[in-house]
C-alpha cells in the first residue's frame, strides 16, 4: 500500500462545512436559483440581464451557495432560495424509484454535499430532501462498495463515471484497501517503492520536454 | 460576479492531484487582494453614507460585499494552507534537499517556511533517544539490515558507512545497508529487488 504524506483537509460531514477544505470551497461555488426579497442598491452590474443601477426586489438570479448562505436570514426576508431541480419533487420520485440508474456525476457532482447544504434554508420540503438523500446513498452504497472491492487490476473509469464526489472518495479508499491486501498476500508489502509524488513529477518533466 | 478569481485559484490547486505543487499563483493572489481592497473601499463609503444620512436601504448591499470579503479571505487562506501541507509532504518524500524544479514553484515565504520546518523536524529528531532518531526512516518495518537494489538511472558515486565507494550505474545491482538506500528508493534512483 502506498503511504501518502500529503493529507488534504477533509471535507465536512453532513451540514457542516470545513473552512480549509478545497472540496468544500468548490462545493459552495455551486450556483443556486434565488429570488431577491429586498433591493440591493448600487449592485446592478451583478445582474447582466438589466442595466439598472440597483438590483430591484423580486429579481430572479443565480447566486453561488456561499453567497446565498451568507445573505440568508431566517428572521428577515432578504433572499428566497429555490431548490435546484434535482432536489425537487419530480426528481425525488426518480431517486426513490431506483437510485442505481441515475448519473450522479452529471447531476452534481456534489449531489449529497449540496443537498445537505440545502437544509440550511428553511423549506417545508427539507425532511423529504434529507430522506431522499439518505435513501439514495443507502441504495447505491452496496454497489459502490462491491465494485471497489472486486475490481483488481482493471480499468475502473467505467465504474467511477457515474459516482458522486463522496462516493468516489469511498471507492478510492476501497481500492487502496484492496490493493494493499493483494500486495500483502503476494509478499510485496515490505518492498520499498518510489514515492508516487516523485514519479508523477518525473512523468511531467518528460512531458514538458516533448514538444 | 465577485470572488471568481479566488475560486479559480482553488480549482487549479485541486486539479493537481496526489499532492503535486503547482507554481505559486502570485498574479492571482494579487488580483484577489485588489478585489478585496476595492470591496472594502466601496463598503466604507456606503457605511458612512448609511450612517450620515440614515439610509438603511444600503445595508443589504453592504452585507453582500462583506460576505464576498469573507469568502475571498477563506479562499486565500485555504490556498496558502493547502500549499503548506503539500510542501510539508515534500520534506517526507524527497528528503531535506528539494530538486530545483520543485523549489522553482515555491515563493520566497514558502521557501523560508520549508527551511524552518526542516530545522524543527531535525531538532525534534535529534532530541529523541540518546543520540537522535531519524523518524523519516523505516516507514515500513524492516525485515533485514541489507537489501538487494537495482539502479534505475545513473547516480554517480555513493559512499557507504565502511568507507567503500560504489558506482551507481544504470542497471547495476548492489547489496546495500537498508537505511542507506531507503531515501534513494523513495526518490526513484534505486529499485528494491525482492527475491
Amino acid at each position: 500500500m502506498d503511504t501518502q504524506s500529503y493529507l488534504p483537509v477533509e471535507p465536512g460531514v453532513g451540514m457542516e462545512e470545513n473552512y480549509f477544505s478545497l472540496d468544500d470551497i468548490l462545493l459552495s461555488q455551486e450556483r443556486l436559483p434565488v429570488r431577491t426579497e429586498t433591493a440591493f442598491p448600487r449592485l446592478g452590474f451583478l445582474e447582466r440581464s438589466s442595466d439598472t443601477q440597483d438590483i430591484p426586489e423580486g429579481t430572479k438570479m443565480e447566486l453561488p451557495l456561499w453567497l446565498s448562505k451568507g445573505l440568508y436570514e431566517k428572521k428577515r426576508r432578504v433572499l428566497a432560495v429555490e431548490l435546484p431541480k434535482v432536489y425537487k419533487e419530480g426528481w425525488r420520485t426518480v431517486f426513490n424509484a431506483d437510485p442505481n440508474v441515475v448519473d450522479l456525476h452529471k447531476m452534481g457532482p456534489y449531489y449529497y454535499g449540496l443537498g445537505s447544504q440545502m437544509l440550511h434554508f428553511e423549506s417545508p420540503e427539507n425532511p423529504d430532501i434529507a430522506q431522499t438523500l439518505l435513501q439514495t446513498f443507502i441504495g447505491r452504497f452496496r454497489r459502490t462498495m462491491d465494485s471497489s472491492q472486486n475490481a483488481y487490476n482493471e480499468d475502473t473509469s467505467a465504474l467511477v463515471e457515474r459516482l458522486d464526489c463522496l462516493e468516489k472518495a469511498l471507492f478510492k479508499s476501497g481500492q487502496s484497501g484492496l490493493n494493499g491486501f493483494q500486495s500483502w498476500e503476494k509478499g510485496q508489502a515490505s518492498q520499498l517503492t518510489a514515492s508516487s509524488l516523485v514519479l508523477n513529477y518525473r512523468k511531467r518533466k518528460i512531458a514538458d520536454v516533448q514538444p | 460576479m465577485f470572488c471568481e478569481k479566488a475560486a479559480e485559484m482553488i480549482r487549479d490547486l485541486q486539479r493537481m492531484n496526489e499532492g503535486q505543487l503547482p507554481a505559486f499563483n502570485e498574479d492571482g493572489l494579487r488580483q484577489v487582494l485588489q478585489e478585496m481592497e476595492s470591496l472594502y473601499e466601496q463598503n466604507q463609503t456606503d457605511v458612512n453614507e448609511a450612517k450620515a444620512e440614515g439610509r438603511a436601504d444600503l445595508i443589504p448591499s453592504i452585507k453582500l460585499r462583506h460576505t464576498c470579503l469573507l469568502r475571498n479571505q477563506r479562499c486565500v487562506s485555504a490556498y496558502l494552507y493547502d500549499r503548506l501541507l503539500r510542501i510539508r509532504a515534500l520534506r517526507w518524500e524527497y528528503g531535506s534537499v528539494l530538486p530545483a524544479n520543485v523549489r522553482f514553484h515555491m515563493c520566497a515565504e514558502e521557501l523560508q517556511w520549508f527551511s524552518h520546518y526542516k530545522k524543527s523536524l531535525a531538532s525534534f529528531m535529534r532530541s529523541l533517544g540518546s543520540d537522535g532518531l531519524d523518524v523519516t526512516q523505516d516507514v515500513k518495518p524492516p525485515k533485514s539490515l541489507y537489501i538487494q537494489v537495482r539502479c534505475v538511472k545513473d547516480h554517480g558515486e555513493f559512499e557507504i558507512d565502511d568507507g567503500t565507494v560504489i558506482l551507481l550505474k544504470k542497471n547495476s545491482q548492489h547489496f546495500l545497508p537498508r537505511w542507506k538506500c531507503e531515501q534513494l528508493i523513495r526518490q526513484g534512483v534505486l529499485e528494491h529487488v525482492m527475491s
